[in-house]
């Protein structure tokens, strides 16, 4: 069995835990009334970072809402795991459409709260990366320009892990899916392909986009709150760990998010029309292999002939992130 | 009220008289008038409470129509062609989801190559994809159509396409007889969706269906389907009643009685059939017995009713703006169907493909060939046979002939400069 230390009373975190917080600091997950909104008994895998993201953020969404949400899919994981019919998970009004349409569904479904006068009702439309960043985004893109009145959520775990971990355009560099194997004089995912989408959110000017991980579930709500009191198009991007694609224990999904967070791997940010407003900081980066060594899919990056480059390149990406978002020398975000 | 406008314009008028609350617009031609004239209303306010969303692509119009109409608003979008196509995903999930929007489809052809005129090949490509498909004959009959659409794809949870020939009837200048907003309230009642996306009473919508209730999810589809052959003449007696007017229903037959031949096809065409059929029977022209049989609904296939149209015939020639290549005809199998057993001799015409008129002249000839059974099985009205076999020729003796089309345009020469 492997322990992990843990640090209490870091300053300026929620470290600490709900039990030493008033009622009004605790987190929406941690309260006995909180919505439920996905519910227990779907067919997630073990550790699913997905699953764990969706939950945070549409309880969140339904308490800033006051239980006034409709959900739109993409085709996905996160479709076919809570949906098993005749059983869902669901516990609000929810529609899953096709692969690539989420967030035009969702404009509908606005467009129709809009025409019904039902002001109070919230559209919050959601897709895996696969769905977000190849097939779903022109829907995205034009939803984001018209600035539609819907909150999008990417659950990012960077490949198409319901059809058997392939690649996306949010696979990492050198990371090993069924479509990038391990094999030949680069192994694994390509460098210099791929897109970041917050960044493309970012270029839409749209009210607010954010990021976000399933190791900081305060931020996480506190984000989804702030997304659902503007009006508009906004996105958050939030890394969920998959242990079925990145090859990852069960129980490092918090782990592994927390990880590519402290590495620069992947920035946390909030920004407002096109501005970033604040960074959740990195007080000591940490070197990319904490992150990559324990993920099956960069497991030919190491053994008894590290590929030094290739993690230096991986490194340099991670110090670009650093820099380009400003994660070491500003103070927390929240 | 009598008026002289486009078809596109009057039917944009029809569709705001059904108090549409949802529009998606894009733009392809030759639908675009119609979705430019709704935009205007809604922008000026004379459609509210209603939006109109300028989407990016076709796919998302029928996916925000499949949003709108799940949160319970009536939806509308228009298309046409390669829209239709882009779309088609999002086209057979509203129908598999059971949502009930209406979409005029302003029939062109399909590229490559590419071509703005009109054929039927774009919504006969998507006649199996769940959605009823009426054809319209007259600017008069698609503004009505709308208006029927809307009650059946409302009272069964089913989509619409309503078909109007590109150009032929979206561009033309005719003379409509525009209903009244009162007359529309009478025969259109509210939207009371079956399925809605509602916080106080919530539903998830679109689950995985596996094999144990697939094949009777989509059998209920086409339950529905068959359930509608009764309701599209039903609800065109009520609209005679409201509008005075003889308008849808599943098949028009025109002076068939005593045909021996008849000629069955879809869409504006059937003003040239009729007129090349009047001309046909007069004493002086040798009085042929000959009559037309319009398909107004192709989807349901209104089997019985073709049955009984053609059953006193000895013949039937289906001429058809479409092909399904490497067979022959698409409407023509339909019809074919529909009259298996009855030992019926039939023929296949594809005609007018991508614009190509269709004159009398050629229909004279034709339907006199066809009368004397001397048509082949599938028979390409016009077809220039010298373009072709020069192109066939040119296939035999080099290997890099280049592209096809182009190479057929070079050979065909400059357009104006030919008689068809």
């Amino acid at each position: 069995m492997s322990f992990q230390p843990v640090k209490f009373y870091q300053t300026g975190t929620f470290t600490v835990g709900n039990r030493l917080l008033p009622p009004e600091e605790r987190s929406v997950q941690a309260s006995t009334k909180r919505f439920n909104s996905i519910n227990s008994g779907h067919r997630a895998c073990q550790g699913c970072g997905e699953a764990l993201g969706a939950r945070y953020a549409i309880d969140a969404a339904m308490e800033a809402t006051d239980g006034q949400i409709i959900a739109a899919n993409a085709t996905g994981c996160l479709e076919v795991f809570s949906t098993p019919y005749p059983e869902t998970s669901w516990q609000i009004p929810w529609i899953h459409s096709l692969f690539g349409n989420a967030a035009a569904v969702a404009t509908g479904i606005a467009a129709a709260l809009k025409v019904k006068g039902k002001k109070d009702v919230r559209v919050v439309a959601q897709g895996g990366d696969g769905g977000t960043t190849d097939i779903g985004f022109g829907c995205l893109s034009g939803m984001f320009e018209r600035n539609d009145d819907v909150l999008y959520i990417c659950y990012d775990n960077g490949g198409y892990m319901n059809t058997g971990v392939q690649r996306s355009s949010a696979t990492p560099a050198a990371a090993r899916t069924s479509t990038t194997p391990a094999v030949g004089s680069d192994p694994g995912n390509v460098f210099g392909q791929g897109k970041f989408l917050p960044a493309i959110a970012l270029a839409h000017d749209i009210p607010y986009v954010a990021t976000a991980t399933v190791a900081d579930l305060r931020d996480l709500e506190a984000k989804v709150t702030r997304a659902m009191e503007i009006r508009g198009a906004r996105y958050i991007h939030i890394l969920v760990p998959c242990p079925l694609g990145w090859g990852t224990a069960a129980h490092d999904t918090i782990r592994m998010a927390r990880l590519a967070k402290e590495t620069g791997i992947f920035p946390v940010f909030e920004a407002e029309h096109g501005e970033i407003k604040s960074v959740l900081a990195i007080r000591h980066p940490l070197p990319v292999e904490e992150y990559l060594k324990p993920q099956k899919r960069y497991a030919h990056l190491f053994g008894k002939n590290p590929a030094v480059e290739t993690i230096a390149r991986i490194q340099a990406l991670a110090d670009k992130n650093i820099r380009k978002y400003r994660l070491q020398a500003r103070k927390e975000g929240h | 009220m009598l008026k002289q406008m486009e078809g596109s314009r009057a039917v944009a008028e029809a569709v705001a008289l059904c108090r549409p609350e949802v529009i998606c617009a894009y733009p392809i031609s030759p639908q675009t008038h119609i979705v430019e004239a709704l935009g205007e209303m809604v922008k000026e306010g004379s459609l509210a409470p209603c939006e109109f969303i300028n989407v990016e692509s076709e796919f998302a119009a029928m996916s925000v129509a499949i949003g709108a109409s799940a949160a319970g608003a009536r939806s509308y979008t228009a298309t046409a062609s390669q829209g239709l196509l882009f779309m088609a995903e999002a086209v057979f999930n509203a129908s598999g989801l059971g949502l009930p929007i209406v979409m005029t489809v302003a029939n062109r052809a399909i590229g490559a190559p590419i071509n703005i005129w009109n054929d039927h090949s774009d919504a006969l490509s998507q006649r199996d994809s769940g959605w009823l498909q009426l054809f319209a004959e007259t600017n008069q009959e698609a503004l009505d159509l709308h208006i029927q659409a809307f009650r059946l794809a409302e009272e069964l949870s089913l989509p619409i396409m309503v078909c109007m020939d590109g150009f032929i009837l979206t561009h033309a200048y005719e003379r409509v007889d525009m209903p009244t907003q009162a007359q529309v309230d009478a025969y259109l009642p509210r939207y009371e969706p079956r399925q809605v996306l509602d916080p106080s009473d919530p539903v998830s919508i679109g689950a995985m269906v596996g094999p144990e209730a697939f094949m009777e999810v989509r059998y209920l589809a086409h339950a529905k389907q068959m359930e509608a052959l009764q309701l599209i003449p039903a609800y065109a007696a009520e609209f005679k009643a409201v509008f005075g007017r003889d308008s849808g229903g599943l098949t028009h037959t025109y002076r068939t009685e005593d045909a021996e031949t008849i000629i069955v096809a879809m869409g504006s065409v059937l003003g040239t059939i009729k007129d090349t059929i009047d001309e046909m029977r007069q004493p002086e022209n040798g009085g042929h017995k000959i009559g037309v049989l319009g398909i107004t609904c192709f989807r349901p296939f209104p089997i019985a009713a073709v049955a009984a149209a053609l059953k006193h015939a000895k013949r039937f020639v289906v001429l058809e703006k479409s092909m399904a290549v490497g067979l022959g005809g698409i409407l023509a199998v339909n019809v074919r169907m529909a009259v298996t057993g009855m030992g019926l001799k039939g023929y296949t015409v594809v005609a007018g493909l991508g614009g190509r008129a269709i004159t009398k002249k050629s229909l004279h000839a034709l339907f006199r060939q066809g009368e004397q059974d001397g048509l082949e099985p599938v028979t390409f009205l016009d077809l220039d046979w010298n373009v072709v076999n020069k192109q066939l020729e040119r296939e035999k003796a080099h290997r890099r002939t280049g592209p096809v089309a182009e190479a057929l345009l070079r050979d065909v020469g400059v357009v104006g400069a030919r008689n068809y």
